[in-house]
């Protein structure tokens, strides 16, 4: 129910930013303007994809955009070595997906935190792609595969339809199967949920190698995009994604969120950095503003939730009882709980 | 490799349509044309706080202010290859009429250019280049030769015209260092330089601490070193604070590429005696009149095609549609306090 609140507040901040702009910017609505308004966050729109169940679990990947700088050098060096563009493809896809899963190795089966694991590897990997390129760019990329990360339909980029298709496929992973449930059921309580005879490790393990894939299909919109491939692309928009997913009401704790919360949350942010771009605001300025955003929409549910409830409910049949009194207690008891297991953690 | 590049995919170099995106935009060019009153110009930094980049800048918009146009800088707060993409897009919806651009990466904002040149608005880049298909004109610093030269005559004659050199640069693979150290050591060949020995070529890595070292270590290894040239900002001012605080103050000649402020209190103190930069303001000066010729229709960025760039007179564009500020000037105390950069 509050979720779907406050996805309601975060539409109801998109209409408001797209009004703003259509009534007081001039080229505001123009398809050329809407179209390079979604092409521009199409990157941050993948990681913010990636991020999101590791997140619901309790997890975080700090390394994305790094695997993102990464799997660009790569594609850099692979193209300079003569490799064919579509042979370069499914290896730097590989290369992604490997990186995640030293990531999950170290998160999973080290048991260290994923904070400082991705932390370390946010590092990592950037100094990795300085490695393979150094401060050089390689260019010249194939130019019947450029328009698919440049061009659009009207104001639809090419490169939005596959955010789209990721998206939805994400929607349909964290709440349609059964995997997407225990994510929740993970990001709640993780002893539980594995009593409960969830997988936690494999879940885990298969949600970093995915975020390291994604990171790299960025990379690859990204390369082409700019036509540029630097050891320096995409440097910082970790921290864009990770605020994608926050102001879309995802819980940074784990076991609240959803797909539709973080696609509102991108939209309204892409259009407010456009509007505000076009208004001649200074970067400064939007930096303000966008952290000012930020931070309202961690506080604001906080502020207006019923203290009981400051914990998400687990399930369904929990929040159906949440005026039982019977399930405040057991909602404080797995508050306990997971109190334990964070200092144990 | 080789087998998998001969199986048929798109490898670099196959790709027959290369560089051929940026069609359409060929500007036509009158050349009695009038200056348009009232031109939008916006200038683009590598990055807003970058005091180089204001100077340019603010030498940018008193130009277009002469030509009665409305000129304006906005960019990123860093200076990373694609930051400047969303200011480009930014622009094209603001129906600029030129776009002068100091690019941070010259094929990450190509595609940027191209679309801005194919909505009619006139692209100008300065300092550092695009891709050559991604704009009109390119108003560059000095060339190479004149840069490298002014070098040479500066120490030749701070040191009498005879004795051991060394060069402080940058780091080992800095290209405009490489190209200017090069020049200079084949100009150092002629015979009127034949009392000239360049000792050694020392790299302070553009860090002002190992730059310090590296100007210790120089005076140590040749103590009967006459004079030091430094060809980067960083180097210079680095090895006149080392200078003027041992006993070589004075003695040991020290020139290079420096900016005023920086040089400013070792000129006053008698450590350093010349030095030589363009002058960034007239860099963006020349670019500011540059983009509001072509913004007019009086050119079109083909070579020897001419434009009045106010106080700097009358100035032609070159092979590639590249304009040259000129050879780089030279401080001293008689001047240093006329520059503010």
């Amino acid at each position: 129910m509050r979720t779907l609140r406050w996805e309601a507040v975060l539409l109801a901040l998109c209409v408001a930013v797209l009004a703003y702009g259509a009534a007081t910017t001039d080229g505001f609505t123009e398809q050329g303007n809407l179209a390079f308004l979604l092409l521009d966050y199409s990157e941050v729109a993948l990681l913010a994809l990636a991020l999101l169940p590791i997140v619901l679990t309790g997890e975080i990947d700090l390394s994305v955009a790094s695997t993102l700088g990464f799997c660009s050098a790569l594609t850099g060096t692979l193209w300079e070595a003569g490799l064919p563009f579509e042979t370069i493809v499914p290896l730097v896809l590989l290369a992604g997906a490997a990186l995640g899963a030293v990531n999950a190795v170290l998160v999973v089966y080290f048991g260290l935190p994923s904070l400082a694991v991705t932390i370390g590897t946010l590092g990592l990997y950037r100094g990795l792609a300085y490695v393979l390129l150094g401060d050089r760019a390689v260019t010249g990329f194939p130019a019947n595969y450029r328009p698919l990360a440049t061009d659009s339909i009207g104001f639809l980029p090419y490169a939005t339809v596959l955010v789209l298709v990721v998206g939805i496929g994400v929607a349909l992973l964290v709440h349609v199967t059964p995997v997407g449930r225990s994510l929740y059921a993970i990001g709640l309580n993780t002893q539980t949920a594995r009593f409960s005879g969830i997988r936690v490790d494999r879940v885990k393990l298969a949600l970093f190698v995915l975020s390291g894939a994604l990171a790299a299909l960025a990379s690859l919109l990204y390369t082409l995009r700019y036509n540029s491939a630097r050891a320096d692309n995409a440097n910082g928009m970790e921290l864009v994604a990770v605020a994608a997913v926050l102001l879309g009401g995802v819980s940074i704790f784990g076991g609240r969120g959803t797909v539709l919360g973080v696609a509102t949350a991108l939209l309204a942010m892409a259009g407010l950095r456009n509007v505000l771009f076009l208004d001649d605001v200074s970067n400064e300025i939007q930096n303000v503003i966008t952290g000012l955003l930020l931070i309202v929409s961690v506080l604001v549910p906080v502020l207006f939730k019923p203290r009981r409830t400051k914990d998400a409910p687990l399930d369904k049949s929990t929040s159906d009882t949440g005026g039982d009194p019977g399930g405040g207690r057991a909602r404080g008891l797995r508050g306990d709980h997971e109190g334990v297991g964070r200092g144990g953690g | 490799m080789v087998a998998l590049a001969a199986c048929g995919g798109t490898t670099r170099g196959s790709d027959a349509a290369e560089g051929d995106g940026g069609g359409g935009n060929e500007r036509s060019a009158n050349p009695d044309a009038e200056i348009q009153e009232g031109l939008k110009i916006a200038f683009l930094p590598k990055e807003i706080d970058n005091p180089y980049m204001t100077i340019m800048d603010e030498g940018g918009t008193t130009a277009v202010a002469e030509t009665g146009g409305e000129g304006k800088a906005v960019g990123p707060s860093d200076a990373s290859a694609s930051s400047q993409v969303s200011y480009i897009n930014t622009l094209i919806q603001q129906q600029q009429d030129a776009i002068v651009i100091a690019a941070n990466d010259p094929n990450a904002v190509a595609p940027a250019l191209k679309d801005a040149m194919s909505q009619d608005i006139a692209v100008v880049t300065v300092d550092s280049d695009a891709a050559k298909d991604a704009r009109h004109v390119f108003v560059n610093q000095a060339s190479a030769e004149e840069i490298a030269l002014t070098q040479v005559e500066l120490i030749t004659k701070q040191i009498g015209g005879s004795g051991k050199i060394a060069i402080l640069s940058a780091t080992p693979n800095a290209t405009n260092q490489n190209a200017w150290i090069a020049i200079m050591e084949e100009e150092l060949k002629k015979p009127e330089y034949a009392d000239i020995e360049l000792v050694a070529t020392v790299y302070g890595d553009d860090d002002d601490q190992k730059s310090f070292q590296e100007a210790q270590a120089l005076l140590r290894s040749h103590p009967d070193l006459k004079g030091i040239v430094s060809p980067t900002t960083v180097g210079i001012a680095a090895a006149a604070r080392y200078l003027s605080s041992s006993p070589y103050k004075g003695k040991v000649a020290l020139t290079g590429l420096g900016t005023p402020n920086q040089m400013r209190q070792f000129v006053k103190n008698g450590t350093v005696t010349e030095f030589a930069l363009w002058d960034p303001a007239e860099l963006g000066y020349l670019a500011g009149y540059a983009a509001a010729a072509l913004a007019s229709g009086q050119i079109s960025g083909a070579e020897g095609e001419t434009f009045e760039a106010g106080k700097l007179g009358e100035r032609t564009i070159g092979a590639d549609g590249e304009v040259i500020l000129g050879p780089p000037t030279v401080f001293d105390a008689e001047n240093i306090d006329d520059y503010d950069f």
